[in-house]
Formats: C-alpha cells, sequence, structure tokens
C-alpha cells in the first residue's frame, strides 16, 4: 500500500519533519508495513490496553506544595535569544516551505 | 421570513485554584517576574516527567459532584499535539478519550423581561470535564516583528467544562457561567476572576430553521468578561442570520471578539483544520479514584482519593443557600440572588439581622436599596464598605425603636457614609433628629403653626 504524495506533506506539516528523498518515503512505508503487523491478531472484544498497569493504582500523586521554580537565569541559559526574561520567538508559526519551493523533493515516490 | 433557532454551546476553561501546577511543584500565581514560576518539566527540558497534584484531582472530583457529573473512576490522559511559542513540549497533556467528569448538569436563573420579580429556571447539560495544563502566555510584538514568550502560566492545572449546545441567546450564556463562577468561588476549586484569566469563555454559536439540522457553528474566543460574552454571542447570532439571509454561507471559523467594535472578526490564520493527534500520555498510568465501598484496605491515605468522602465535605452550593436563606429569612427569592451576587453581601446581611430586632425583611430593603446603591455609585466592595454591619444595625435599631423616622434614618446613612467614626447616636444628636414622642408636646407645635398662619388655616377650612 502506498503513502500517498498528499498524506506525506499533510504529515510533513503537521510534525515538521521533512521526509528528503524516495530513501526516506521508503522506510516510512516499511515502519508502516512492519506496524500494519498487528491486524493480524484478532482484538474482537479486547479492550485496548494503554498501561501494562491496567487498573491497579499506580499513578503516584504528589502534594501540592511549591518546590520548583525560581531558575530563570538557567532556563534563559538556553535561549537563542532574550529580551529581558522573556524568551523571544518569531511572531507566528513558520509553516514548511511549500513543496514546489523545496530543494529536496519526494522524486521517484 | 422562517424563523431562525440560535444554538449556543459553551467551552470554559477555569484554572485551578492550587499552590503548584498540575504535573510539577512550581508556584501558581498572577502576576511575577517572568519566566521565575517555571520548572524544568515546564520548561519541556529533556529527562523530565509529568507528576499529578493531588489537590488539582479533589478540584475536579468537587467541580464534577457539584456539576451532578459521574465521576470517572478510571481517567486517562493524552497528548494533543500542535506547535505555539507557548506550548514548549509541542503538545498539551489533557484527558480526549476518558475525563474525570461526564453528564452533568447545572441550573442558572434568568429574569423574565430584566424584570426581578419574575425568574424562570433553565439547565444547560455538562458534557464533561477534564483535567488539562494551561499554555505559557504570549507577548506580541508587533513593531519588533517577534513574540515574547513568558511560561509562569505554562503547566497550571485548568479544568475545561464543557457546556452542552442547550442555550440560545448571550443572556442565558452570560447566566450559566455567572452560576458556574458562583459554584466554582464557593467550592474553592477556582477563584474564577475572568479579568485574572482565571476563567476563560470560549462561545460554539450556529443558527437553523426549526425543524432543521443544526447550521454551521463558528467559534468565538476573546472574550473577557461576562457582559462581552452576552454582547459576542447575540452579535455572532445577528451576523450568522443575516448572512444566511443574504444567500450567504457560514464558514467553520474561530472568530474573536472584538469589545471595541463590538463585533466578531476571523481569527486564525488559513492553517487548515487542525490535527491533534492525539495520543495516551505514555508517562502517566491511568487516574484511579475510589469511593466508600472500592477503598483499598491497605493503601498509603496519601495516595488515595475517596470521592465519597469528598462529597460529603461539599459547602452548601449556591443555590442551597439561596432557599436557606429565603427559608430562614422570609425574603423573596429574587433578593437571595442579589445578596449572592454581591460577594460578602449575604454575610453581612446575616450579620445585621443578627445584631437587629428589626426583622429581616425590613432589614433587606436597606442592605438592597441604600446599601448597595451606595457601594455601586463608589464601586466598593462590601469589604470596602466604611459603614459596618454593626453600625448599620445600630441605626436600624434607633428607627426600630422609633427614636427617630425612617426619612431621619436616611439622613444618618448618608453621614455614616463618610466614615468619620461617628456612631448613629452622636449623628442623630447633632444634627437634632430625634422623633418626638410626647403627645402634649406635638399638640403645642402643631398649635403653634396653626396660631402662625392664620389667614392659610381659614382658606383651607373655607375649601
Amino acid at each position: 500500500q502506498q503513502v500517498s504524495v498528499e498524506v506525506l506533506e499533510h504529515l510533513e506539516h503537521l510534525a515538521l519533519v521533512d521526509f528528503r528523498d524516495a530513501e526516506g518515503v521508503e522506510r516510512l512505508q516499511k515502519a508502516i508495513q512492519f506496524a500494519d503487523q498487528l491486524h493480524e491478531v484478532n482484538t474482537d472484544g479486547v479492550e485496548p490496553m494503554d498501561s501494562v498497569l491496567e487498573d491497579r493504582w499506580c499513578l503516584y500523586l504528589r502534594e501540592d506544595d511549591v518546590t520548583e521554580g525560581n531558575c530563570t537565569k538557567e532556563l534563559l541559559e538556553n535561549a537563542r535569544e532574550k529580551v529581558e526574561e522573556y524568551f523571544v520567538a518569531p511572531p507566528g508559526n513558520i509553516p514548511l516551505p511549500k513543496l514546489e519551493e523545496r530543494e529536496t523533493f519526494l522524486e521517484g515516490s | 421570513l422562517a424563523p431562525w433557532v440560535p444554538v449556543v454551546g459553551l467551552e470554559i476553561h477555569a484554572q485551578i485554584s492550587s499552590n503548584s501546577k498540575l504535573f510539577s511543584g512550581s508556584q501558581v500565581q498572577f502576576a511575577a517576574p517572568p519566566n521565575s514560576l517555571v520548572s524544568f518539566f515546564d520548561a519541556s527540558l529533556p529527562g523530565t516527567l509529568p507528576v499529578l497534584n493531588r489537590r488539582c484531582v479533589e478540584a475536579a472530583v468537587m467541580t464534577g459532584l457539584a456539576l451532578n457529573c459521574s465521576i470517572n473512576k478510571k481517567s486517562l490522559f493524552d497528548r494533543k499535539h500542535y506547535f505555539y511559542a507557548d506550548l514548549p513540549a509541542g503538545y498539551q497533556i489533557t484527558q480526549q478519550r476518558v475525563p474525570i467528569a461526564v453528564n452533568g448538569s447545572l441550573s442558572y436563573s434568568l429574569c423574565i423581561d430584566n424584570k426581578m420579580s419574575q425568574m424562570v429556571t433553565k439547565t444547560v447539560r455538562i458534557k464533561q470535564i477534564q483535567l488539562e495544563q494551561d499554555s505559557g502566555k504570549s507577548l506580541h510584538d508587533d513593531t519588533r516583528s517577534q513574540t515574547l514568550v513568558d511560561l509562569n502560566r505554562a503547566g497550571v492545572g485548568l479544568m475545561e467544562v464543557v457546556m452542552e449546545p442547550d442555550m440560545c441567546c448571550g443572556e442565558e450564556a452570560a447566566a450559566a457561567v455567572r452560576e458556574l463562577q458562583l459554584i466554582l468561588q464557593t467550592l474553592g476549586s477556582s477563584q474564577a476572576v475572568m479579568a485574572e484569566g482565571q476563567l476563560r469563555v470560549d462561545a460554539n454559536v450556529s443558527v437553523h430553521h426549526p425543524g432543521e439540522p443544526y447550521g454551521v457553528r463558528t467559534e468565538v474566543k476573546n472574550i473577557n468578561s461576562i457582559r462581552f460574552l452576552a454582547k459576542a454571542i447575540d452579535y455572532e447570532i445577528q451576523r450568522q442570520i443575516e448572512e444566511l439571509e443574504n444567500g450567504g454561507t457560514i464558514l467553520n471559523e474561530t472568530r474573536a471578539f472584538d469589545s471595541k467594535l463590538g463585533c466578531t472578526v476571523p481569527m486564525r490564520d488559513k492553517e487548515g483544520k487542525q490535527d491533534y493527534r492525539f495520543m495516551p500520555e505514555p508517562n502517566l498510568p491511568p487516574l484511579i479514584l475510589y469511593d466508600a465501598k472500592s477503598l483499598p484496605a491497605n493503601m498509603n491515605h496519601q495516595q488515595v482519593i475517596n470521592i465519597d468522602w469528598i462529597h460529603e465535605r461539599l459547602p452548601d452550593l449556591p443555590s442551597v443557600k439561596r432557599k436557606k436563606l429565603v427559608e430562614q429569612y422570609g425574603i423573596l427569592p429574587e433578593h437571595s440572588f442579589t445578596l449572592l451576587n454581591e460577594d460578602g453581601l449575604a454575610e453581612f446581611f446575616e450579620s445585621v439581622v443578627k445584631q437587629t430586632q428589626m426583622k429581616p425583611k425590613k432589614v433587606i430593603g436597606w442592605i438592597l436599596k441604600d446599601l448597595l446603591s451606595y457601594l455601586k455609585q463608589h464601586s466598593l466592595t462590601v469589604k470596602e464598605s466604611p459603614v459596618s454591619s454593626f453600625l448599620l444595625a445600630d441605626l436600624l435599631n434607633l428607627l426600630e425603636k422609633k427614636e427617630i423616622s425612617s426619612t431621619a434614618a436616611k439622613q444618618v446613612l448618608a453621614e455614616l457614609w463618610k466614615g468619620e467614626g461617628k456612631t448613629p447616636l452622636e449623628i442623630v444628636k447633632e444634627q437634632k433628629l430625634e422623633l418626638l414622642q410626647d403627645q402634649k408636646e406635638l399638640e403645642q407645635i402643631c398649635q403653634a403653626v396653626i396660631d402662625g398662619h392664620k389667614n392659610e388655616v381659614i382658606m383651607m377650612v373655607l375649601g
């Protein structure tokens, strides 16, 4: 089953990744095929499992005490740009360049 | 022209009143130096993990119970992905699959034709309540074409309350939100002050003809007060009706309310429909809650949340408080609404009643007409009133004992407002407002008046 160009473009836009070239797309298709093997198991009437802990209590509840914070200086060390203790970001989301504008292209797909 | 039926649903985000955040130990506080209340987890630094705050869960359970919801004994956390500068992780932890509470209801009251004496009770269904993280704050600097990001708010606990589209206009939505606000404040689960962003409301609005399927809905955001909520919704309803009657169509879009212009404008840029790619939050096992029956035998108390225990300790909700006020003091239902609508007013009223012999039915007039109108005129809260309940009770006692007339009482009250520290009795003596009780003295005065105006008396006798 082929992954269409539209789906690929949509995924790239959502996840801000670049599949780069036909090899990348091929790898993606192989990964999907590998995961599709899950369909071979009959799961009729079985609730999806999202935790091996099932219904056993194990989500730790923390007391409502202030134990962290006050590390502005450290956090801002990670900022490429800062203004008076604010992180600086571009005015809005920068979308991936359109398919036509990109250097790498899904050639041969 | 066929009639239009407007349909209004609400998504309300209430900031949980807690010391620390939903999944981290940094402090929750409104105004603080930028990025000072941020932990490594809030900043989404690698290697950090979420740890659920017990108080936030209790707040959500309390709210769910107060809104007649079923509390899900097992609820799950999910990731909702989207990119924005104030969401450092690139996803928000929320409860999309199985939220903590579902299927509740909220009753609220409306005045018909603005007459408080004619109140009608309505109900709106609560679809669900979910726990989720708040995002940071973006300050847009258009001159330098950049955004400044403050993560102090990132990770603060929110309860999202989803109200079904059972409302039909701005007034109903406003009344429902007001009642929710009072409930949250009574529970203490949220301080719900809209001006401080502790209560944020988005409205979903559509119109259709009776008997036909629902129309396309728009989402209205950026509403900063309950008054603007009603305005925004009513404007949007009108806009949609006009658009459709002119042969246009309604786009399924997000619009922002512009309070200066009093209208809604399209908001999101043409990114197309958002795909949040929900997935289970792998770092958090299911949240399990217990009740008296299912309470596990040997477990650390601190790790157990007992729904029944919380239920037993719920305070009286506004609707119950109102009923009690009406029953206990014989006041009208609409009076009880006004008493609860003003922070501290009900307590003030009860305090005066305790300290005076005047009947509550008479006291209420002084509270709602005189005291409240003065406070409103001077934009004061009950707590800031220069006239204490003690002083007012003192004054009403003089009136009750017929030592002064009601006109004189109003005069004394006006003097008390000045807050100069004088007692009612002192003011009465100063301004000579005592009522004369002596029959003989009164006769003498009347006779003197008649004697002094002989001509007028003759005119009156002659008719």
